[in-house]
């Protein structure tokens, strides 16, 4: 499968990254190359084989059920969240109008 | 006496983790004088080999006149006290700027701690500075940093060409390999610990996936990512991993085992073990350096007891594709974070509204590389194309470590280059991105299936530029992985190291 320029525009704005015109001209080559090659895993015969999901055999843990089990990660602690926002008032995040 | 002390302070930056823990230990010098030895070391290179995005020499000072409190007072002293060293800046450091080495990062002061760095600053460590890397660890070669590449300390003889440091911990490569840092730490999705220490001749283990906490380490592949020392030699290694490992309720796949003494399990005798010598690897047109430095560790090996056993790893050929689409995948999925809104650099065009201001941030925040993985990883996953490629590339992944599972029925461990070639200039294969890839053929394997491995210098091309041969263990087997180090280290005796020309 390979990838047009139509295709790339639809996948930066998936992604939310904006691109000009002139860098999805050059994008389509360099995805197109990296998605040639990887096809080559197609030809490998997976039947009956079950997708990898944890290298190590290991069972997810869950945290006690308590507020504030881990003071770092709790709650509390709304200042030293916002300390590095690009912009935060009255304690909350701020963004740009969402609702007209 | 000015010049004696002159002297002690250019001494202190030949020694190792284990010479300067023993020596601060031992009343041989104090753990203020080795922090001023090397960031006086630090400060002279950085112009010439830019490895740190910040330098934190006041740290550096402060940990040590702790470490030098606690032996006046006769407490006992943790395994890396009196040992400063580079912490690459994709570890959250309380209170200092980090950045991946991205500008969507950079200001980014985090109010907390990685567990990792965490716990080498409670056994003693003090830091040195932040080490630059490639962008969110992602290249082979330093280049794609949003804070200007790092320059190898190694040159081809009286050529000033700058060559590659290796990638993503380049920044810790350079750093140890240049003595201005006696260890650092580094992390390794593909081969980003394993690469660079092959190129600088230094030494760098990845421990078993799940050794050391993920929690506060910059994402980048979440089911590859593994954090591991970088050092000049096996035991510094063996000691700092000590450190750094250790279970971590905040890393939900943190492995719940206790850490092993790697370093008094130290033991190069291989009698009676078997090591694996994977066909596969021999690939088409294999550097003939490399080969030979495979055949010298082979060699080696078999000198120290081991018995050498021809392996196949049927689907080697298929490991760099499956990593490159993995790897992206969970990249793209990771990188969602970065909006503009948190935390980060934002970019807001006037008037323009919140998906815009999105699109704006990520565009101007990430380089072109992390953008290229980004846009992969979302193809990849996308409705349509997920069971094609992502599905499909976890199985064969799964394929991937079932060869590994097999031969290590019949072997301990596996022994291969680290890399297929020595060190290459800087700019040389920033055109084509796979050709770049190409460079973690040999370590994305173990990568995929999460396996203990390290490099250790084997000795040098004909252009005088360190190789690095990689053994490969069962998974929690990194004594094993250690000890075969130890027994190649023991007989390639590699002393070379860059000459100063910064």
């Amino acid at each position: 499968m390979s990838v047009n320029t139509a295709d790339v525009a639809k996948i930066a704005s998936l992604a939310r990254i904006k691109v000009s015109e002139a860098q999805l001209e050059a994008m389509v080559p360099e995805l197109n190359g990296i998605l040639a090659w990887v096809e080559q895993l197609g030809e490998v015969d997976v039947t009956g084989v079950t997708p990898m999901t944890a290298v190590i055999p290991n069972t997810l843990r869950l945290r006690d059920d308590v507020v504030n089990a881990d003071p770092l990660t709790g709650g509390d602690i709304r200042d030293a969240v916002l300390a590095n926002a690009p912009v935060a008032e009255h304690g909350f995040f701020g963004v740009p109008k969402v609702i007209e | 006496m000015r010049n004696h002390r002159f002297e002690l302070m250019t001494d202190l930056t030949e020694l190792g983790v284990a010479a300067l823990r023993d020596g601060v230990a031992g009343g041989a010098f104090t753990a203020t004088e080795v922090a001023q030895a090397f960031n006086a070391a630090v400060e002279a290179a950085q112009g010439a080999l830019n490895a740190f995005i910040v330098t934190t020499p006041d740290a550096a000072l402060a940990a040590a006149a702790k470490v030098d409190a606690m032996r006046a007072a006769g407490q006992p002293l943790g395994k890396m006290a009196g040992v400063p060293i580079g912490m690459k800046d994709l570890f959250a450091t309380k209170g200092v700027q980090t950045t991946a080495a991205s500008k969507i990062l950079e200001g980014f002061v985090p109010p907390y701690e990685s567990t990792v760095s965490q716990k080498l600053w409670d056994a003693g460590a003090g830091m040195l500075g932040k080490l630059n890397l490639d962008q969110f660890a992602m290249g082979s070669s330093n280049e794609t940093s949003g804070f200007g590449k790092v320059i190898s300390p190694w040159r081809k003889g009286d050529d000033t060409t700058p060559l590659a440091p290796g990638g993503s911990s380049g920044g810790s490569s350079a750093a140890v390999a240049a003595r201005i840092a006696p260890a650092a730490t580094g992390t390794d999705t593909g081969g980003s610990i394993r690469q660079p220490a092959a190129f600088t001749g230094i030494s760098g283990i990845k421990p078993t996936y799940g050794r050391c906490s993920r929690w506060g380490v910059v994402a980048f592949a979440s089911s590859l990512d593994q954090a591991g020392p970088m050092a000049r030699d096996v035991r510094d290694c063996a000691i700092m991993l000590e450190a750094m490992a250790g279970f971590d309720p905040k890393d939900s796949t943190s492995l719940d085992l206790p850490v092993p003494a790697w370093e008094a399990g130290l033991n190069a005798d291989l009698r009676g073990k078997k090591v694996g010598i994977p066909r596969e690897y021999r690939v088409d047109g294999l550097d003939a350096d490399v080969a030979k430095s495979w055949d010298d560790g082979i060699a080696w090996l078999k000198d120290a007891g081991a018995e050498i056993v021809d392996i196949s790893l049927p689907h080697t050929k298929y490991a760099l594709p499956t990593y490159y689409i993995i790897a992206p995948a969970e990249a793209s999925s990771n990188l969602a974070r970065y909006d503009g809104v948190r935390y980060g650099l934002r970019d807001l065009p006037e008037g323009a509204n919140l998906q815009e201001m999105y699109a704006a941030t990520r565009a101007a925040g990430f380089g072109d590389e992390v953008k290229r993985r980004i846009l992969i990883g979302t193809y990849v996953l996308s409705a349509g194309f997920y069971d094609a490629y992502y599905t499909q590339a976890q199985k064969v992944r799964a394929l991937i470590s079932q060869d590994f599972m097999k031969a290590f029925e019949t072997v301990d461990v596996i022994l291969t280059p680290t890399a297929p070639s020595a060190a290459f200039p800087l700019g040389q294969k920033s055109t084509d991105p796979v050709e770049m890839y190409l460079n973690d053929v040999f370590s994305v394997p173990a990568s995929l299936a999460g396996l203990p491995a390290m490099s250790v210098p084997a000795g040098l091309s004909r252009d005088g530029l360190p190789l690095g041969l990689h053994v490969i263990g069962r998974p929690l087997d990194e004594q094993g992985v250690l000890n075969a180090s130890l027994a190649l280290e023991q007989r390639a005796q590699f002393s070379a190291k860059p000459g100063k020309w910064w």
